[in-house]
């Protein structure tokens, strides 16, 4: 097993990334907070039978649509695959939306007829929420397609995991994309795990930021626990799509403290691993010790902690109170 | 003796061509290789090259003559030491092939118009085809081929919604692989008529994702057996996405291309499609057989804001038809259309399938057996109606299809006929569909694979127990 890589950053960069200011480092932490309290719930919430399914949880790699949310701006899209509930949380999409879709209420995103995988939003232009292991990287070329095409300036961030950049479609994707010079970032989260198979054993190319090097796609790693180099990593792939240089890969390089789903037993891996990304790297730890050295109060971190728990277990009654689909839902949205 | 140059094929489908232009004169010398003359068919215009070496010596037919049909000798070369009285020595006009034959069983008859003029014209009978409701009395018709009327189509929507562009590989500069993109890349540019790379299941992602933010994509397949790397898209994608976004976010996409059996292509380019598509809710599908529906069917396809599959049949491209001259003339998507009315049996089919249908309500009717003939048009969502007012006045219905039978669309219809009319049934629902196969290559096993009008007449009388 390989160990955890400590100092991506160091190794990418050469340098810390910029900081943050006070005002950004408090809005990361919170808004990775939402996401890492609202998945603990969720884990709950399944354990007590209340959501259905599958259920993947972002717990771990936060920083990622926490930092690239901060250097994008209103009408960029986003897309991604099945393990959506922190995008979408980042996007701002409503936490009851989320959780009630979760436990297949009619408050849900999608009236309940979506679950876990599939929600989307199109106030705050997310595209899903996608089961199908690959599939969102042609869509958000798509949405990158239509940008281009209408000739706004917006651009298109399209989330896929180390598994998914394996699948054919993405190279089909990658070629369109450069070739036409379309404004799509793709961001491979790289969690070192497609379910349980390890890059190492799934990857002949390993440094997935080269994946799109035969297409002249440029790509960087980036230490995808440290929301700041994820923030400064996404501003630089922005200014080259919006310059209409085409597209940018951006390897985040993270990890997924929780099983693959909820019924995965993660045999594949040792519980020291875990807790040893958990203790040296975790991300909102790192913004944390941060805050607190810059001589933010105990009290106003607390303060944060309270507002996210507020928000989170609103959600969690709202999920598991709101009533179920009417039963005529059944044939409604089929068509338009 | 003198070699005899016959007019080629240009594509497995070609029956015809013009021959525009001769590039030699009698009696000049001509080498393996030489450009001899110019042909073209409303899809391209080609060179035929000499295979062999002498002079030219009798040009048969004549430049500028049009609709020459495939195989016919247009012109005599001599070899060295032979003379123009050699010439009578080639025989009149060399036995048809098989080829010509298979193509000319798949001559429709529905249109009236015999396909193959000059220089043999065969006879096509003719359908009594019922008045088409869509069409206001007295409308001036043109006649096209369905290629153009696809073409014209396409233009229409195009110059009314700037969100609608056309997409696939060989759409633009090549003007399609079977021409019916021609003249749009002129027209529209490059922006709104795209070349894609051999990519079909990213292009059909990239159609997808673009019409989720409320473009409206045309995706042509080149063939619907390429969509099948596709297939994804388009059932995971497009056909579910408004469900699964409790309705939030559609999907106005139509996804184009020539769909089942062409000509000599063989198995893996000769499926029909029309049963998998028709399964899948959220999907329309739908699979024209004459030119003015071609027309009027995508043009609705192309407003609707849902994912629509339209089928289209290689075959049928260069046949002719006649469109209403409207200036928008759209027709509803889901409404079946009694082609030929009768009240022995109802004959149901779609798309190519109607070729046989039509030819074998002409044969039944020399034997007094009236059949009604019903093109479903739309195979999702399917016009029951239609086809149970019809079974309840003739108590008999043959289905018509290309495709296999198992899990058919024949065999839905069957089913919903016995859920809505069985009391009103003389004799067990049939099927005529196509063997089940791969499509194989030999003409003589091709032509057996498919259905025929013989085997359609086959079924009708057995339904009426004659």
């Amino acid at each position: 097993m390989a160990s955890p890589k400590k100092a991506a950053a160091d190794k990418t960069n050469g340098s810390s990334p910029p900081e943050f200011t006070k005002e950004q480092e408090l809005k990361a932490l919170r808004d990775m907070l939402l996401i890492r309290r609202f998945e603990e719930k969720a884990g709950q919430l399944y354990g007590m039978g209340a959501i259905g399914g599958f259920c993947h949880l972002y717990i771990g790699q936060e920083a990622v649509v926490v930092g690239m949310q901060m250097a994008l701006k209103q009408g960029d899209q986003v897309i991604t695959g099945y393990r959506d509930h922190g995008h979408m949380l980042a996007c701002g999409m409503d936490a009851n939306g989320v959780m009630a879709e979760l436990t297949g209420r009619r408050g849900g995103y999608s009236k309940g007829k979506g679950g876990s995988m599939h929600m989307f939003s199109m106030e705050k232009q997310f595209y899903g929420g996608h089961g199908i292991v690959g599939a969102q990287v042609s869509l958000g070329t798509g949405l990158a397609f239509a940008n281009h095409y209408r000739g706004n300036d917006n651009v298109s961030v399209a989330y896929f995991g180390d598994g998914a950049a394996n699948q054919g479609q993405v190279y089909e994707s990658f070629n369109m994309a450069e070739l036409w010079k379309l404004p799509v970032i793709y961001v491979i989260e790289n969690n070192r795990y497609a379910m349980g198979t390890s890059v190492s054993r799934a990857s002949a190319q390993q440094d997935f930021s080269k994946r799109g090097a035969s297409f002249n796609i440029p790509g960087k790693q980036v230490d995808g626990m440290d929301v700041r180099a994820v923030k400064a990593a996404g501003d630089e792939a922005v200014a080259w799509c919006r310059a209409g240089k085409g597209p940018f890969i951006l390897e985040m390089q993270t990890y997924r403290y929780r099983g693959h789903s909820m019924s995965d037993p993660a045999k594949y891996r040792t519980r020291e691993e875990v807790e040893k990304v958990r203790h040296d790297q975790d991300p909102i730890e790192q913004v944390r010790n941060r805050l607190l050295a810059a001589k933010v109060s105990e009290a106003d971190l607390k303060a944060i902690d309270a507002e996210v728990r507020d928000i989170v277990n609103a959600s969690a009654d709202f999920a598991q109170h709101d009533p179920e689909p009417d039963a005529a839902e059944l044939w409604t949205d089929v068509y338009r | 003796m003198p070699i005899q140059v016959l007019m080629p094929a240009l594509s497995p489908t070609m029956e015809k061509g013009n021959l525009a232009k001769w590039l030699k004169k009698e009696g000049e010398t001509i080498k393996s290789g030489d450009v001899i003359a110019e042909i073209e068919t409303d899809k391209a215009t080609m060179e035929v090259e000499a295979t062999d070496e002498g002079t030219l010596g009798k040009i048969l037919i004549p430049e500028g003559t049009a609709d020459v049909a495939v195989n016919t000798p247009i012109a005599t070369i001599l070899a060295d030491g032979e003379t123009a009285a050699d010439l009578a020595k080639v025989p009149a006009a060399p036995a048809p092939s098989v080829a010509q034959e298979v193509a000319e069983s798949r001559s429709p008859v529905g249109e009236g118009k015999p396909m193959i003029s000059a220089p043999k014209a065969t006879a096509a009978p003719q359908a009594v085809a019922e008045p088409d409701p869509e069409v206001p009395a007295g409308t001036a018709m043109v006649t096209q081929t369905i290629r153009e009327a696809l073409r014209d189509a396409m233009a229409e929507e195009m110059r009314r919604d700037k969100d609608v562009f056309v997409m696939g590989e060989e759409v633009a500069e090549y003007q399609g692989a079977y021409k019916v993109t021609q003249g749009l890349l002129q027209e529209f540019g490059a922006k709104r008529v795209i070349d894609t790379p051999i990519t079909e299941h990213g292009f059909a992602g990239v159609g997808v994702g673009a019409a989720m933010t409320g473009l409206k994509p045309i995706v042509e397949f080149m063939t619907f057996n390429f969509a099948m790397q596709a297939i994804d898209q388009i059932i995971n994608s497009a056909a579910k996405t408004l469900y699964m976004s409790g309705g939030q976010m559609g999907c106005s996409i139509v996804f184009r291309g020539p769909n089942g059996a062409a000509a000599r292509v063989a198995a893996q380019h000769s499926q029909d499609y029309s049963s998998w598509y028709s399964n899948i809710p959220g999907l329309k599908v739908i699979a024209p057989f004459s030119a003015a529906d071609y027309k009027g069917l995508l043009k609705a396809a192309i407003r609707d804001p849902n994912p629509v599959i339209f089928l289209e049949n290689e075959v049928l491209y260069g046949h002719t038809g006649e469109v209403p001259k409207l200036d928008d003339y759209v027709i509803p998507i889901g409404k079946a259309r009694i082609v030929r009315a009768g009240s022995h049996v109802t004959i149901i089919s779609w798309s190519n399938g109607m070729t046989y249908a039509l030819k074998a309500a002409d044969e039944l009717a020399k034997d007094g057996i009236e059949a009604e003939v019903i093109d479903l048009r739309t195979l999702r969502p399917m016009d029951t109606e239609t086809i149970i007012n019809s079974v309840k006045k003739t108590g008999r219905a043959v289905t018509v299809e290309e495709g296999w039978a198992q899990s058919g669309v024949g065999a839905e219809i069957a089913a919903r006929i016995m859920e809505h009319a069985f009391d009103y049934l003389d004799a067990p629902v049939t099927r005529v569909s196509g063997k089940d196969v791969p499509m194989p290559y030999a003409a003589n096993l091709e032509k057996l694979a498919l259905p025929s009008a013989a085997e359609v007449v086959e079924a009708a009388k057995a339904v009426c127990y004659r």
